[in-house]
């Protein structure tokens, strides 16, 4: 067997409020039509994972942008970005929703897009992804994996910023969802997973949710103690046949 | 989980990056996941001064156990001078210093 080569860079895009926002893109070398990905970094920024998370989508045969959610905060690194982002209270949902819809514009501009596209984000952004399947026409796909906040049971967990818990917009997403969770994770934490579930089947949604013992919040994360091989494996495994069905078929390397 | 929660102090005082003192007057707190400390979460202070407007900070991220420690230690360290010193602590902060208020976002 072989492996796919990939081309990577950084690209600009058509941002809320008619900006330029700064985004890595990734994308398999074969030239096939392939379906998008916009993948959400978490709270703390587009760190260095996020864009590992880009590459490896494309290594398993998707396009994927990831948006550097806190570019209006350049100069500076993405920390530091962050922590000025933080600082006035986090970017709000229809800034995150208008630079999400811009870069869904991105992938369906590109040489090899099949037209579909997902959106995928962890943790801040799983629940980011959640929301834009509700606000947002146009995905084929929602990947949200551990948001945390896609039901807010804390009433100061609504602000101006993020007037809206996601899961009261259930009823408008037409995508399909998967969604990847850890049972020891506290934000969602399983009741909170169940009571999500219960309502995507009362509304009749296609989804397809995941749950793994003896892991918590964000076992993807190869650099953090949660880190767990076995579930993050198998999850990324789900991940990518998820895709594979709904906005596929991915790329493959020949030989 | 990613959190928004944020305590935002006033500080007087200077901070040390690279060879360059800098002099500070705010310091935000928070817990959430790290940007570069191998933890799942961290407690992380970052230092500004922003009557200068500036943009830099200076900036630590630490283990809940580590941070803590250092909390303790700082209490432990301001009785020992307070002590050593002949100068009792400060229950309150003089106004021009005094802390701006906790914003949990």
């Amino acid at each position: 067997m072989s492996y796919l080569g990939q081309v990577s860079k950084m690209v600009s895009f058509d941002a809320h409020g008619g900006e330029k926002g700064q985004a890595y893109y990734a994308e398999p070398a074969t030239g096939a039509r392939i379906g998008g990905v916009v993948l959400i970094h978490h709270m703390p920024g587009w760190d260095d994972w996020t864009q590992e998370a880009a590459r490896k989508l494309a290594h398993h045969g998707f396009a994927c942008i990831a948006p550097h959610l806190y570019f209006r905060e350049l100069p500076g690194s993405p920390d530091d970005c962050a922590a000025r982002a933080r600082s006035k209270g986090g970017v709000s949902d229809d800034q995150v929703m208008g630079d999400v819809e811009g870069c869904m514009k991105f992938l369906r501009a590109q040489g090899v897009s099949n037209g579909k596209v997902a959106v995928m984000g962890f943790c801040s952004g799983g629940r980011q992804a959640y929301l834009a399947g509700g606000r947002l026409k146009g995905l084929d796909a929602v990947v949200d994996c551990w948001g945390g906040g896609v039901i807010e049971d804390d009433p100061k967990g609504l602000t101006p910023e993020r007037p809206v818990a996601p899961i009261d917009l259930t009823k408008d997403i037409n995508a399909p969802i998967i969604g990847i969770f850890g049972n020891e994770d506290k934000r969602p934490s399983p009741d909170q997973v169940n009571r999500h579930e219960q309502i995507l089947k009362d509304l009749g949604k296609t989804y397809e949710f995941h749950r793994y013992d003896g892991v918590g919040h964000g076992f993807f994360a190869a650099e953090r103690p949660a880190y767990k091989g076995e579930q993050a494996t198998d999850g990324w495994k789900k991940v990518y046949a998820f895709l594979d069905k709904h906005i596929g078929p991915r790329a493959k390397a020949e030989g | 989980m990613c959190s928004y929660i944020m305590e935002k102090i006033r500080v007087f005082g200077s901070a040390k990056a690279g060879d360059e003192w800098r002099r500070i007057d705010t310091a935000h707190v928070y817990f959430d996941h790290p940007y570069d400390a191998p933890l799942d979460h961290a407690l992380s202070i970052d230092f500004h001064n922003h009557a200068a407007g500036s943009r830099e900070r200076v900036a630590v991220e630490l283990s809940a156990e580590s941070a803590r420690e250092l909390a303790n230690a700082i209490l432990a360290a301001l009785d020992r001078g307070a002590q050593e010193h002949g100068e009792a602590p400060r229950a309150e902060l003089p106004a021009s210093i005094a802390p701006a208020g906790m914003f949990h976002y």
